[in-house]
């Protein structure tokens, strides 16, 4: 384990510097990057914070619409393969039109609604949210 | 590249010579002379050029603040510039608010690519601006009804006027509505090696909606408040010709009600800054076309799946080590926002 502060709270300060101390010192295409960067590191470390509970909701989503069964790899890099594996089987699915209508439509609406929602936590400051 | 003028910047004193004598020949002056010349921010896939021109010993000697719109070096689409300039020559004779065009060049040995010259227009083309400053609430008021006058001008005009021969034509192929979406959903699968359940969810929904295949008309392609030209009293210009066509004209008011031009403003869909019932009823009176809103709605939606592919495409710039741009990477994240507001149209549906 590594010492305080933890990667999320380093990512908070680099923002915090960028935002306060950066931006307001620049101009023009400068400060309008900078800005960037403070909100690309703020959605990192709200990635870091949600990422363990986002991604075994999608998992056990797409385990359900899809009658799969099986533990989501630990590792990061093999567990993200594993969700694009169960996401291309969703999307063949879909191809065949087995979700136009009915039951299995619904149930993919409400499963994708959910990761939608995740991925919106992440990728949007709180202040844009409704 | 077939360039044979190997500097790209219009600033090196040779470049804006052979330019000064092109302008002096073709406008029947015995001197052009060329003063202010600077680039301007914009124009992602020209470049745009601000320029004074002073005609000297012609029939009418006078002084022009022009814009010379030009493909980026290196970029071997000749002539193409020539079919933009006459599509906008084309609608301002139709009384459609342009910057007024006066010259356009294909000769590769002047510029090294082409280029054509327009007026100057003042005006702002930020629309956080339109959205958010008091100075313009007139402007946000007026903007919907103009709009939509401006697009019944547009579509009003002779689809086959020879003016516009060699523009793109999805209704040749019976409905541009699915030929779009093809080749949206085909752009779609070419370009993500990842799944995208949600926007193949979506295709499949819009090939079930498909509006009947309507009136042939000129499509402007990019008709959204950010390629409007604005002052306090509304719009000025209606810039970006580059991917005009002939098509189905609704989609030209459902680009304009896609949800990523409201910045956040959802409540007024239309750019953020008016209602779908004003935008319809003012452009059946102006073009005595009435618009069935599914039939809208069909292409607002189609324009929420083409703005994922646009942010996937740039995170892919990035990705594949072509522009190493910050700005690039982090608008891959932005693919949520499209896929949100197709979900909440599916869901609506029920």
């Amino acid at each position: 384990m590594n010492d305080q502060p933890t990667a999320e709270e380093l990512l908070r300060a680099v923002e915090r510097f960028l935002e306060i101390e950066l931006v307001p010192s620049l101009s023009g295409v400068q400060k309008f990057h900078a800005r960037v960067a403070a909100n690309v590191v703020a959605m990192v470390a709200r990635e870091i914070e949600l990422e363990a509970g986002q991604l075994g909701a999608e998992w056990q989503g797409l385990g359900a619409l899809l009658g799969e069964e099986g533990e989501l790899p630990a590792e990061r890099r093999a567990g993200r393969e594993a969700l694009v594996r169960r996401n291309e089987a969703l999307v063949e699915r879909i191809r065949a039109g087995e979700a136009d209508a009915g039951p299995f439509r619904r149930e993919c609406l409400a499963h994708l609604r959910r990761t939608v929602d995740d991925k919106l936590a992440v990728s949007r400051p709180p202040r844009q949210r409704a | 590249m077939n360039s044979s003028v190997p500097a790209s910047d219009l600033t090196d004193p040779a470049l804006c010579e052979r330019l000064a004598a092109w302008i002096a020949g073709v406008a029947g002056a015995r001197e052009a002379r060329i003063t202010d010349l600077r680039r301007l921010a914009g124009g992602s896939s020209r470049e745009i050029w601000a320029l004074r021109v002073a005609l000297v010993g012609s029939a009418q000697s006078r002084d022009y603040d022009l814009v010379l719109r030009r493909d980026p070096p290196g970029r071997a689409d000749e002539g193409s510039r020539d079919l933009e300039f006459r599509v906008v020559r084309r609608a301002q004779r139709a009384g459609v608010p342009v910057p007024a065009v006066h010259w356009c060049c294909t000769d590769p040995t002047v510029l090294g690519t082409s280029f054509y010259l327009m007026d100057r227009v003042e005006g702002e083309a930020l629309p956080r601006r339109l959205l958010r400053d008091e100075r313009y609430r007139k402007a946000r008021e007026a903007m919907t009804g103009q709009l939509a006058e401006i697009a019944a001008a547009i579509h009003r005009i002779d689809p086959d006027d020879p003016e516009l021969a060699g523009l793109p034509d999805a209704s040749r192929e019976g409905s541009p509505a699915r030929v779009e979406l093809e080749q949206a959903t085909e752009a779609l699968r070419a370009l993500a090696p990842e799944p995208h359940p949600v926007l193949e969810l979506a295709a499949r929904w819009l090939s079930r909606r498909l509006p009947p295949p309507g009136r042939r008309a000129l499509v402007h392609g990019d008709f959204r408040v950010g390629n409007v030209l604005f002052d306090e009293s509304g719009a000025r210009a209606i810039l970006d010709w580059e991917l005009c066509k002939i098509g189905d004209p609704v989609e030209d008011l459902g680009w304009l009600c896609t949800r990523a031009w409201r910045f956040g403003n959802d409540s007024l869909p239309v750019g953020g800054i008016g209602s779908r019932e004003e935008l319809l009823e003012t452009y059946a009176k102006a073009s005595g076309q009435p618009v069935d809103p599914q039939h809208l709605l069909f292409w607002e939606a189609l324009g929420s799946f083409k703005v994922a592919l646009v942010f996937i495409r740039q995170a892919w710039v990035y990705l594949s080590g072509r522009l190493p741009s910050l700005e690039l990477a982090s608008l891959g994240r932005r693919t949520v926002e499209a896929e949100d507001e197709l979900l909440r149209l599916m869901e609506e549906e029920g």
